[in-house]
Formats: C-alpha cells, sequence, structure tokens
C-alpha cells in the first residue's frame, strides 16, 4: 500500500471529497451542475492524455467513447430495464473491447493519419447512430420520468449520479497516475518517444497502444453513461460532438500533457473560462475567439501547457504532483 | 563443438527490384567478437535490421542460440536475449539518462520490474561511464555520448549477443579509444559482439573474425589477418579509393 | 435509367468542386505536412467572401478573382502567424495550431454574421439535355474547378516558382541547399492551398445555401476525397472529390440521403487502414 504515503493520492481524495460534500451541503443545485461539467472535463480530458501525452497518439476523435458509452446505458436502461450500475458497467466494458479491437487497426496508423482515422470513426459512428432506428435514430434515446422511481425518485437519483461521476473523476485520476508510475506507463513514455527505438528495446508496441486506447475508453464510456442517464436524454450530435473532443485537447493542453495533474489543471481552467465568455454578455460572442487565441499562445510559446511550465521552473513540484 | 550462438543462413532480403541482402550465410562462435565490413550500401545495416527481426527477409533464416527466430518482431528478439544499437542514434529525448536505460532494463531479457530494473541500469550506467549524467535529458547529450548510451540502453538488456552497428562513427580519438574499453569489457563480460565499423584499424584489433560484405554478398571471411591479404577483399575496396589508401595506410602502420 | 444517370451527372459535377477543395488541403498536406484544420472555416469564409463581394455589386463569377487574391494573402497571413514556428514540431502542434486558427475564424464570423443562412441570389439559367436537368450554376462551377486545377498544374509543371514549390515538398533541406527559400515557399504553397479552399467555398455559395459552420461538411468531404487519392496528390484528391460525388450520386436513388455519409467515413477509415497512400499513391 505505497500509494498511502503519496500526497498525490490524499490531494485526489480530498478534492473528490470536497467536490461531492460542497453542493450537497448548501443543496446548491446550480453548483452542482457546474461540477458536473467540470467533472466530466477532468474525466475526458485525464483519459484522452494517456494518448496524447503518454503514448503520443492524438486521438482527435475521443468523444466516441463517450456517446457510446451514453448510448449503450441508455438503452440497456431504456430498452432492458437494467439498474444503472449495471449498465455503465457493461457500457464502459463492450466499450473498451471495441476499442481494443478497432485500436489493433488503426493504431497501426502514425502522426496525422491515425488523428484522421479517430475523425473518421467518431463521424461514421455518428452518421450511423443517426440512421439507427433502433437508438432513434436522429431523434435519440429518451428515458422516461419514471426510470429514476427504482432510484428513490429524481432528486436523489441526481444526486447519486452526481456522486458517481465524481468517483469517475478520482478514479481517471488516480488511474492516470499509476499508469505514469507503472512499468506500462514506462513502456508507453518510450513509444511516445519513439516507436522504432521502442520496439527495438523491447516494448511490444502494437499491444501496449492498443491496451492504452482500451483503457482510454473506460472511464470517458461509464462517464458519458451517468452524464447522459442524468440528463435523461441522449442524441447523436449531442453525443458525438466533435467539437467536444477537440476541447478536450486544448485542455490537454493548456495544463501540460503527459503530467497526471495537467489534464486535471487545464480541463478545470477550461471550464472556468468557458464560463466566465459565456456569461460576460460583452465576451459570449468572442468566446470562441478568445479560447482560440487562447490555445494558439499555448501551442506557438508554452507547448508544455502550465504544469510543463511550472515543472520547468520547480523540479520539486514534480515530485508531489507528477 | 557447441551451437553456434547467431546463424545467418542464406538471408536474401529484397526492396522491390533492389536485392540489398544476397545469400548471405555465416556463424558465429559464443563469446566471439565478429566484425561486419564492407563499402557503403554494401548491406550490413540492412542485414542488422534482419537478424534483430526489423524486416523479415525474403529468403533464409536466422537462428540464435538454436532457435530460429526468422521473421519474430524486434520486442520478442531482444527478449531472447538479441539486442543491438542503432548507426544513427536514436535517445528517447525527453526521457532522462537513466530512464532510457531502465527502458532497456524492463523490456530486455529478464523483463525485470520497474525497481530491479532501476539498479541494473544504474550498473550498467555506471560500467559505461554515464553515472553523472543520468538525470539529463537523453536529447540534451552530445554525439558521443548518445552512442554510448545506445550501447548502455542495449546492455542492459542483458544480451547474450549484441549487434553494435557503427558505435565508433563520428568521435574523436579519445572517444574512440574510451568506447573501445567499453567494447571490450563487455566481450569480458561474455557478450558476444556483432560489430559493424568503418574505422578499419579498430575492427582490425577488436575482431576474432570478419566478414566482409560488398553488393549484399558475402565476399570473404576469416581473421582479420587473412581478411586483409585477401585479393578480393583488396579489389573491392579499390573501387572505394578513399577506403582501399585507409587499409594500406593501416597494412603499413 | 434517366434519374440514375441525371444522378451521377449530379455527382459527377458537385464531385469536381470536392476534388477543388481537397486539393487545397492536399497540397498543404503535399509540400509541409501540416493537415489544415482551419480548412472548412476557411471555406466558410470563401462563401462569405464571396457574399460580400456580391453584396458590394460584383457578378457572383467576377468576385471569384477578388476572393482568389484576399485568400491567398490571408493563407500567408495564417502561415506566418500561426504555422511557421511549429512548423518542424510534432504533428499534434500544427493540427491544434490551426484548429485555433479555424476556432478565431469561426468566432469572429459568428459575431458578424450570426450562424443563420445566406444565400447567393442571382440569375440562374435551366438547360434540359436528353431529358437531364442541370443549372448553369452547376456547369459553371464544375468548370471553374477544372479550370483552377489546371491552373494549378500549370503553376506546379511550368512556372520556376511551382517548381520550387515542388522541390521543397519532395525534400525540404535538399531544396534548401540548392538555395531555395523555403520559409518563403511554404508560406506561397500555404496561400494557394487557402486560395483553393476560398474558391471551392464560394463555388459552393453560389449553389446552396450556406452559414459559418457550413464549412465543417466540406472539411470532412476534403479529407475523404484527398485520403482516397493519396494525402499529399493533388490530381489523388481531384479524383477522390469526382469519385465522393459520384458516391453521393449513385447512391441518391437507392438509400435515405443520411446514409451517404455513413458509407463514406466508413471508406474513408478502410483506404486510411489497407492503402494508407490513397488509391493511386500519395506523396513519396
Amino acid at each position: 500500500m505505497k500509494f498511502l504515503k503519496s500526497p498525490f493520492f490524499w490531494i485526489v481524495i480530498a478534492v473528490s471529497l470536497l467536490y461531492a460534500v460542497y453542493p450537497k451541503l448548501g443543496n446548491n443545485i446550480t453548483l452542482r451542475e457546474t461540477l458536473v461539467l467540470s467533472a466530466i472535463y477532468v474525466i475526458l480530458a485525464t483519459n484522452l492524455n494517456l494518448m496524447i501525452g503518454y503514448t503520443g497518439y492524438v486521438n482527435f476523435g475521443s468523444i466516441v467513447f463517450f456517446g457510446l458509452g451514453g448510448y449503450l446505458t441508455l438503452w440497456l436502461i431504456g430498452g432492458y430495464g437494467w439498474n444503472l450500475y449495471a449498465a455503465v458497467l457493461f457500457a464502459g466494458v463492450v466499450t473498451s473491447l471495441l476499442t481494443l479491437a478497432l485500436g489493433f487497426g488503426i493504431l497501426r496508423l502514425r502522426g496525422a493519419y491515425f488523428a484522421l482515422a479517430t475523425i473518421g470513426v467518431n463521424e461514421a459512428v455518428k452518421d450511423f447512430v443517426s440512421n439507427f432506428d433502433k437508438w432513434g435514430g436522429s431523434e435519440g434515446i429518451f428515458l422516461p420520468f419514471s426510470t429514476y422511481k427504482s432510484m428513490g425518485g429524481a432528486v436523489h437519483a441526481l444526486w447519486t449520479v452526481y456522486f458517481l461521476i465524481i468517483g469517475v473523476m478520482a478514479l481517471s485520476l488516480l488511474l492516470s497516475w499509476f499508469i505514469k508510475r507503472s512499468k506500462f506507463g514506462l513502456g508507453l513514455f518510450a513509444i511516445r518517444e519513439d516507436e522504432d527505438a521502442a520496439i527495438v528495446l523491447g516494448v511490444k508496441a502494437p499491444v501496449y497502444k492498443a491496451i492504452a486506447y482500451s483503457v482510454s475508453a473506460f472511464l470517458p464510456a461509464v462517464a458519458g453513461g451517468l452524464y447522459f442517464f442524468k440528463n435523461g436524454s441522449i442524441v447523436p450530435e449531442e453525443a458525438f460532438n466533435l467539437h467536444l473532443s477537440i476541447e478536450s485537447i486544448v485542455m490537454v493542453m493548456l495544463g501540460g500533457q503527459g503530467t497526471v495533474t495537467g489534464p486535471w489543471v487545464g480541463a478545470f481552467l477550461y471550464e472556468r473560462l468557458r464560463g466566465l465568455l459565456l456569461t460576460t454578455p460583452s465576451l459570449s460572442n468572442f468566446h470562441l475567439v478568445i479560447a482560440g487565441v487562447l490555445l494558439l499562445l499555448i501551442i506557438l510559446f508554452a507547448p508544455g501547457g502550465l504544469m510543463g511550465w511550472l515543472y520547468k521552473r520547480w523540479a520539486r513540484v514534480r515530485g508531489v504532483l507528477e | 563443438m557447441s551451437t553456434p550462438i547467431l546463424e545467418v543462413r542464406n538471408v536474401t532480403m529484397t526492396f522491390g527490384g533492389l536485392t540489398a541482402v544476397d545469400d548471405v550465410s555465416f556463424n558465429m562462435a559464443e563469446g566471439e567478437i565478429l566484425g561486419l565490413i564492407g563499402p557503403n550500401g554494401a548491406g550490413k545495416t540492412t542485414l542488422f535490421n534482419v537478424i534483430n527481426g526489423v524486416y523479415k527477409p525474403t529468403r533464409g533464416n536466422v537462428v540464435f542460440r538454436g532457435r530460429d527466430i526468422t521473421g519474430l518482431p524486434p520486442y520478442d528478439v531482444v527478449r531472447l536475449g538479441l539486442a543491438r544499437t542503432h548507426q544513427i542514434v536514436k535517445p528517447l529525448n525527453e526521457m532522462t539518462v537513466l530512464e532510457n536505460v531502465v527502458v532497456g532494463a524492463c523490456f530486455g531479457a529478464e523483463n525485470l520490474g520497474l525497481e530491479p530494473a532501476q539498479y541494473v541500469a544504474e550498473e550498467v550506467l555506471e560500467f559505461t561511464g554515464l553515472l553523472q549524467m543520468k538525470d539529463e535529458l537523453a536529447g540534451k547529450l552530445n554525439i558521443a555520448l548518445k552512442k554510448r548510451l545506445e550501447v548502455a540502453r542495449a546492455l542492459a538488456a542483458n544480451p547474450r549477443l549484441l549487434l553494435l552497428d557503427e558505435v565508433l562513427a563520428g568521435l574523436n580519438p579519445s572517444e574512440v579509444a574510451k568506447m573501445l574499453d567499453v567494447i571490450r569489457s563487455i566481450r569480458d563480460r561474455g557478450i558476444s559482439i556483432l560489430m559493424i565499423e568503418h574505422i578499419m584499424q579498430a575492427i582490425m584489433s577488436l575482431s576474432d573474425r570478419i566478414v566482409v560484405l560488398n553488393f549484399g554478398q558475402k565476399l570473404a571471411e576469416g581473421t582479420p589477418d587473412e581478411v586483409a591479404n585477401d585479393p578480393q577483399v583488396i579489389e573491392a575496396y579499390l573501387g572505394d579509393p578513399e577506403m582501399a589508401k585507409r587499409i594500406l595506410e593501416e597494412e603499413e602502420a | 435509367m434517366l434519374q440514375i444517370f441525371s444522378s451521377v451527372m449530379d455527382g459527377l459535377l458537385i464531385g469536381l468542386v470536392y476534388g477543388l477543395a481537397a486539393i487545397g488541403l492536399t497540397l498543404i498536406f503535399g509540400v509541409m505536412d501540416v493537415v489544415n484544420l482551419a480548412h472548412g472555416s476557411i471555406i466558410a469564409l470563401g462563401m462569405f467572401f464571396l457574399y460580400l463581394f456580391f453584396g458590394a455589386g460584383l457578378h457572383p463569377y467576377l468576385s471569384l478573382v477578388p476572393v482568389a487574391i484576399l485568400g491567398f494573402f490571408f493563407g500567408v497571413i495564417v502561415y506566418l502567424i500561426a504555422v511557421k514556428r511549429i512548423i518542424s514540431g510534432p504533428p499534434l502542434m500544427s493540427l491544434l495550431s490551426t484548429f485555433s486558427v479555424s476556432m478565431i475564424i469561426i468566432g469572429i464570423g459568428t459575431a458578424l454574421w450570426s450562424t443563420s443562412p445566406y444565400n447567393i441570389n442571382f440569375k440562374v439559367e435551366t438547360y434540359n439535355i436528353l431529358g437531364y436537368t442541370v443549372t448553369s450554376a452547376r456547369l459553371i462551377a464544375a468548370v471553374a474547378a477544372v479550370l483552377v486545377t489546371f491552373g494549378l498544374y500549370f503553376f506546379l509543371y511550368r512556372t520556376v516558382l511551382g517548381k520550387a514549390v515542388r522541390a521543397v515538398a519532395n525534400n525540404r533541406e535538399a531544396a534548401e541547399l540548392m538555395g531555395i527559400p523555403s520559409q518563403q515557399i511554404l508560406a506561397i504553397s500555404f496561400g494557394i492551398g487557402t486560395m483553393l479552399a476560398m474558391l471551392s467555398g464560394a463555388l459552393i455559395a453560389t449553389l446552396f445555401p450556406f452559414t459559418i459552420l457550413s464549412g465543417g461538411v466540406y472539411e470532412l468531404k476534403s479529407f475523404v476525397a484527398s485520403v482516397l487519392g493519396g494525402l499529399g496528390n493533388p490530381t489523388g484528391a481531384l479524383l477522390g472529390g469526382i469519385i465522393l460525388g459520384l458516391i453521393e450520386g449513385s447512391v441518391a436513388p437507392f438509400i435515405q440521403i443520411s446514409w451517404t455519409n455513413v458509407i463514406e467515413f466508413v471508406i474513408f477509415v478502410l483506404i486510411l487502414l489497407f492503402f494508407p497512400t490513397g488509391l493511386f499513391g500519395g506523396r513519396k
């Protein structure tokens, strides 16, 4: 139980508890909804970082995991009366396995080709689901209000889902941290730096990449299930929104790719910034412009992101936060 | 006689219409240093790539310690105890020197966990004289140190056979001398070495035997003396005046 | 029978315009290994530039000239600001920097024109050839796309500057050793790619209503077309565009139009997997 001694572990637990308890104490629904979004962003960015930051493969279509998880969950609950826990777990596992199979194919592509293929996969799935009558086509799936009854009514169910989402956020961060400190993570970083060299050094790159890809799909799929269950409905445009995929990349870059804390900080800041831009009347028209300029500045002048910049200045921080 | 550590049997490698390696065969005994020489474009590095599994040969077999490893991917080959360095160094730039070598130890023949790999890596760094810069980023090293890092990484895999691809090229005389010391001590550890080299003096003095490639074919094989006096070899190198001059100079010396 | 013929012809004509858009994308990739994610927003900008010149009283087809010039300089500026600094970095950097340009363009575009649809209202003839009905706008758009492509080829193969572009595409370092100022060539190439994207956008604007977000669809079609033809290969991209148009046209009578996208993206991923250099061979 060495991890119990690590400050990072306790920071994650403390922040997650704070997330969970604070809105509940004041029964503050608005705050809860803001934090849901923030937590979802953290989940998406942190898992995406396993591919972009750890393995060096730019997944532009990571949102497909989130959407597929959402669809599978709502389909199982709405169509077959599964309970929420079983449904999200099943959705996570199925999405992961599909991603594993897909990974053995498209991870043979490198650089821009892989990025394009991931966009293609997301768009293909979105267009397929839009036409798939079993899943309601472009109308999507609606959960009847009675679904929440078995969870002690809607109010209670929504709080439960909220705590679960916070739990998934904590798990994402811990997973990312464990991988970074593992032999598996070392292999991934070697692949990121030079895949051919890594292979010659003995890293089973095709398998490692596919596993990383598959792992990076699991928790986002679970989160998608929880999120759309909370909303009570899902439509293709929202589930497979390529834009959110790319925003997740922005969060990873903003915080610092390849670090554990970076995507967390990046997602949190991005959510705050987005909220600020959208709610300030004079800025709301320009929120895309401002976000774009910010992204451009990071890429041109601070490609290591916030944490990369911080670690360069204070190397000691790195030991604590990773 | 015991099983050879490496048997290359009738290996041919073609790319499209081009034959880079043409029906090459040779054996290597355990503990031997075998030099692989030949003019530029003779197919030496291609042969290395076939041996460690980067390429699957068009025809022929590679047998390592009695086991046919033809077409096995490189990550499986290194697991069996056959490691290599690259002519064009491939450091993992954004990782430290230590981390680079830990990768070698982790994924090498011993398949070590992170912690034992750490010890092995430190030991190898000490052995190759890189320990002082273990926390530097590998990308920041100069070329001589990068070459040594290549060797250290391969060594950390705990190989029985090490393929060294021009580890002396681009080094100044004192760096060459240091590297030669390292190579000799590797051999003293009982590791067999197959090395490509252009610096004739070095390879003549280090190798037990030498294989000469020319236009993808094996031209000659024998002790350094035999090879240096082989009229065919001299003729082949006369096509490369620079090399011929070097050989002649070294003969005089 | 006639219906199928009409669909195929429609597909061919629009496919040429897709092809032009795809050439803009593939040229930039071919010369500098940058996948331009601002491509779609630049196409949309081409639509709105045409709208502005048209609004100022210029005939839509005459407006293509200033749109082209604006497009070129716009591309050069984008290159200098957003691409030049990271051109040698990992692919993620150029993907993101061009994407940020896209966000900025769409952001400003939305503020200026909202996201509601616009169209270019001008007199369009309708011809009937052996029962096949076609508008002059479609014919002219297709012909214009072909002419621009010919122009590009003339430039690349018959002018000194064009040859320099090809040299840089082939091997930037070698070209520099031969004294070709590669930075200028890269800027010019990005300008030309952008110009082609804007022209295709302008041509599309003469056919269909558009919004500032319309570029996204055509960006994805450009990806599919250029991957079909082999990324980096302009002829391939044009053929890829035609294939795309033909697929859309020929399946239209048989299945619901919304399924064509699924087919296109599945083909796209399969081509990437099994023919990564495209159907006609990519660069190098």
